[in-house]
């Protein structure tokens, strides 16, 4: 099932679904999987699994020190694949590789979309890749039934989003606000005038992302997005309280 | 030759190099500044204006001199040097500083930021800011902030604010990352003045435009003065803005070689240096916003970089580089830590000139290669900046004692007086 069948089924029984992350190998891959269960235990509909990078300019200092350590302790792409295909054969959830183009540069785009079908991936974002660079990866993720995940924000012109509109499969990640991952954002009016806008250029689900936090926030999306993408949150959750702690946080999220 | 003509390929791209590679929220400012450069280029008046900002602020055109002690002592081609070590603030930066200042006018944008390695870029930003009126913010890699003090020093006299960057290898790269982050934020009310010919497009172009006066100067002034052009033209390349800059005056002739100098650190095989093209360590890439040669491995991160002069310790080259190397129109050679530091003494002994130690990457292999050229054949040596900057690095290098016991003296003087 692709991914927009997918997230509309889901949508039957939950209007607002939800859309987790994981830095690969950061703590570690034992406390990846450990956060996976529990979140696949409270019901997250998407996971997105990201490949460090080296240069991650678009994350905010918490993801950055998540890359970091992780390839410091010399995670490899390898082993982020073998994980994914671990992680898409244990748990139900749709899994997306996240990441920078640099990764699939340099294996080149048909095996790097080739190694994202053979370990069960859905799709992928690459936040530093323009869709004026994407045709190529486009055509290949087409033909092999894998989605590139389009990045929308509140910067983009109604001609920008039309553009982007016409080249999104499965879902669209709308950037809640500007700068990097991590800081929170303040939910108002612009989040739902970013999405109505969104809505007007694409017809697959809008996922809306960036310093998403709280109950909250969730209680703020419902109704106007499909899915509510946390990343930063559950990490810092983790590395101060664990397993009890991300639980605790996923249970209140999704109540 | 107009590489910037992009009418029949790609906007933006080198042969196959260059680009914009940006998050999607940075799209609108990256088509806003392409829009106000276009803009800029296009009036004779900017050009004019930055000229007449250039004389009167920092003393442009810059001389040509000519070596001749140091020719005449290795015996072969006479060696010149352009003297972009003049320039207020003390290299080459300022030119792209400015000219990105009065860019920014037309933007409308009241805050800028700049990355910097050596400290220089950042120093003539904070000094533009302060003439301008902006904000300024400067990032800068710990491990920089730590070796060039002195810039450091400053750019916070001069009202910028320094931010040490502790992510990565805390140099260059990290700064660039750093400044991006901001960027993303702030781009509303925000420039960012990126110091050398890399990034995403049109900065590669834009930097190349601002420092192509150094090149034109150049030229005029070797017909003049010397009543020829010269033979080889040598540059140290960092980003290679300086280099740009330069090499533009003699683009279109077929008979002046030119040399890129690349930072060797530690040598070949030692994957402690920074040659991206004169070594064999680098494939090509995407980071940082544009597609070049970069210093990585095989899954796509960057590896470490070293260099003694900070302003070459980087992962990537200027794609318009990466693009004419392989055309066989800019030769690249790596000069390294021990060779910069001879040539630097040779220097300063035999001419009374201490080249900045970036640009001292040149003259290494412009001293390397005059010996077996012709007295008639000439040598020009973009001298980037000067090397004051670089004193405690030199002291260390040169292991001056006299030097050690005044530091001495004066952390003794600084601890016994009362807080
Ligand atoms: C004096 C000097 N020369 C050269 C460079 C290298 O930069 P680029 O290659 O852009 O000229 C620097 C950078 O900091 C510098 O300070």
């Amino acid at each position: 099932m692709g991914l927009q069948a997918y997230i509309e089924k889901r949508k039957k029984d939950k209007e607002l679904l939800v859309m987790a992350h994981v830095v690969c190998g950061y703590p570690s891959f034992s406390d990846n999987m450990k956060e996976l269960e529990i979140m696949s235990a409270t019901g997250v509909d998407i996971v997105e699994l990201q490949f460090p990078f080296s240069e991650p300019s678009a994350d905010g200092p918490l993801f950055v020190k998540a890359n970091e350590e992780s390839l410091k302790s010399g995670t490899t792409v390898d082993q982020c694949f073998d994980f994914m295909k671990q992680v898409s054969e244990r748990f139900s959830f749709k899994v997306l590789m996240m990441g920078y183009y640099n990764t699939a540069f340099r294996m080149g785009e048909e095996l790097f979309v080739k190694r994202i079908k053979e370990a069960g991936g859905s799709g992928y974002i690459l936040p530093d890749l323009p869709v004026e660079e994407s045709s190529n990866l486009h055509a290949i993720s087409e033909r092999e039934g894998i989605e590139p995940i389009i990045l929308m924000t509140p910067t983009s012109s109604d001609k920008r989003l039309a553009k982007l509109g016409e080249a999104s499969r499965g879902m669209v990640y709308a950037v809640a606000r500007k700068g990097v991952t991590g800081s929170k954002t303040n939910m108002s009016d612009d989040v739902i005038q970013l999405v109505k806008r969104c809505r007007q250029h694409t017809s697959v689900p809008i996922g809306v992302g960036f310093g998403i936090s709280s109950k909250a926030d969730m209680d703020f999306l419902r109704g106007s997005a499909d899915l509510a993408i946390v990343g930063t949150a559950a990490l810092k959750i983790w590395e101060e309280s664990r397993e009890d702690g991300l639980t605790k946080f996923f249970e209140e999220l999704m109540a | 030759m107009d590489i910037f003509d992009f009418s029949d390929g790609r906007e933006g791209y080198y042969g196959e190099y260059g680009g914009v590679f940006l998050p999607e929220i940075l799209h609108s400012t990256i088509e806003e500044l392409l829009a106000c450069f276009r803009e800029c280029k296009a009036d004779p008046k900017f050009w004019k204006d930055y000229v007449t900002l250039l004389q009167n602020y920092s003393g442009r055109p810059t001389p040509i001199t000519h070596l001749e002690n140091l020719s005449r002592q290795l015996g072969g081609a006479q060696i010149y040097v352009k003297r972009d070590d003049l320039n207020h603030t003390g290299s080459h930066k300022v030119n792209n500083v400015m000219g990105q200042g009065l860019l920014c006018q037309r933007l409308g944008k009241r805050r800028v930021i700049a990355e910097t390695g050596a400290g220089q870029h950042g120093f003539a930003t904070a000094t533009m800011a302060a003439k301008f009126g902006y904000d300024c913010r400067i990032y800068m890699g710990a491990v920089d902030v730590a070796r060039q003090r002195p810039n450091v020093f400053w750019m916070e006299n001069l009202g910028a604010e320094v931010i040490a960057v502790e992510d990565g290898q805390k140099t260059l790269k990290d700064a660039v990352n750093e400044a991006m982050r901001d960027w993303v934020t702030n781009m509303a009310d925000t420039h960012y003045i990126l110091g050398t010919a890399c990034g995403p497009h049109p900065f590669p172009e834009m930097v190349s435009w601002f420092q192509s006066i150094i090149g034109i100067e150049a030229r005029e002034q070797m017909l003049k003065q010397v009543g020829r052009l010269p033979d080889r033209v040598y540059a140290c390349v960092g980003g290679g803005s300086n280099a740009m800059g330069i090499f533009q005056g003699f683009f279109d002739d077929d008979n002046i070689e030119l040399i890129g100098c690349e930072a060797g650190g530690h040598g070949v095989g030692s994957y402690m240096h920074s040659a991206r093209l004169a070594y064999d360590d680098a494939s090509v890439g995407v980071a940082q916003g544009y597609k070049t040669y970069f210093l990585q491995n095989d899954q796509g991160n960057m590896n470490e970089t070293h260099s003694v002069a900070a302003g070459l310790d980087y992962i990537g080259i200027n794609p318009i580089f990466s693009y004419l190397w392989e055309q066989g129109k800019v030769r690249f050679e790596a000069a390294t830590d021990s060779e910069v530091k001879e040539a630097l003494k040779l220097t300063m002994r035999t001419e009374g000139l201490i080249p900045a130690l970036e640009s001292t990457h040149g003259f290494v292999t412009a001293i390397k290669e005059a010996p077996s050229m012709r007295k008639d054949e000439i040598i020009l040596i973009n001298q980037s900046g000067r090397g004051d900057k670089d004193i405690f690095t030199i002291a260390d290098a040169l292991d001056d004692s006299k030097w050690k016991s005044f530091i001495g003296g004066k952390a003794d003087q600084y601890r016994s007086e009362p807080d």
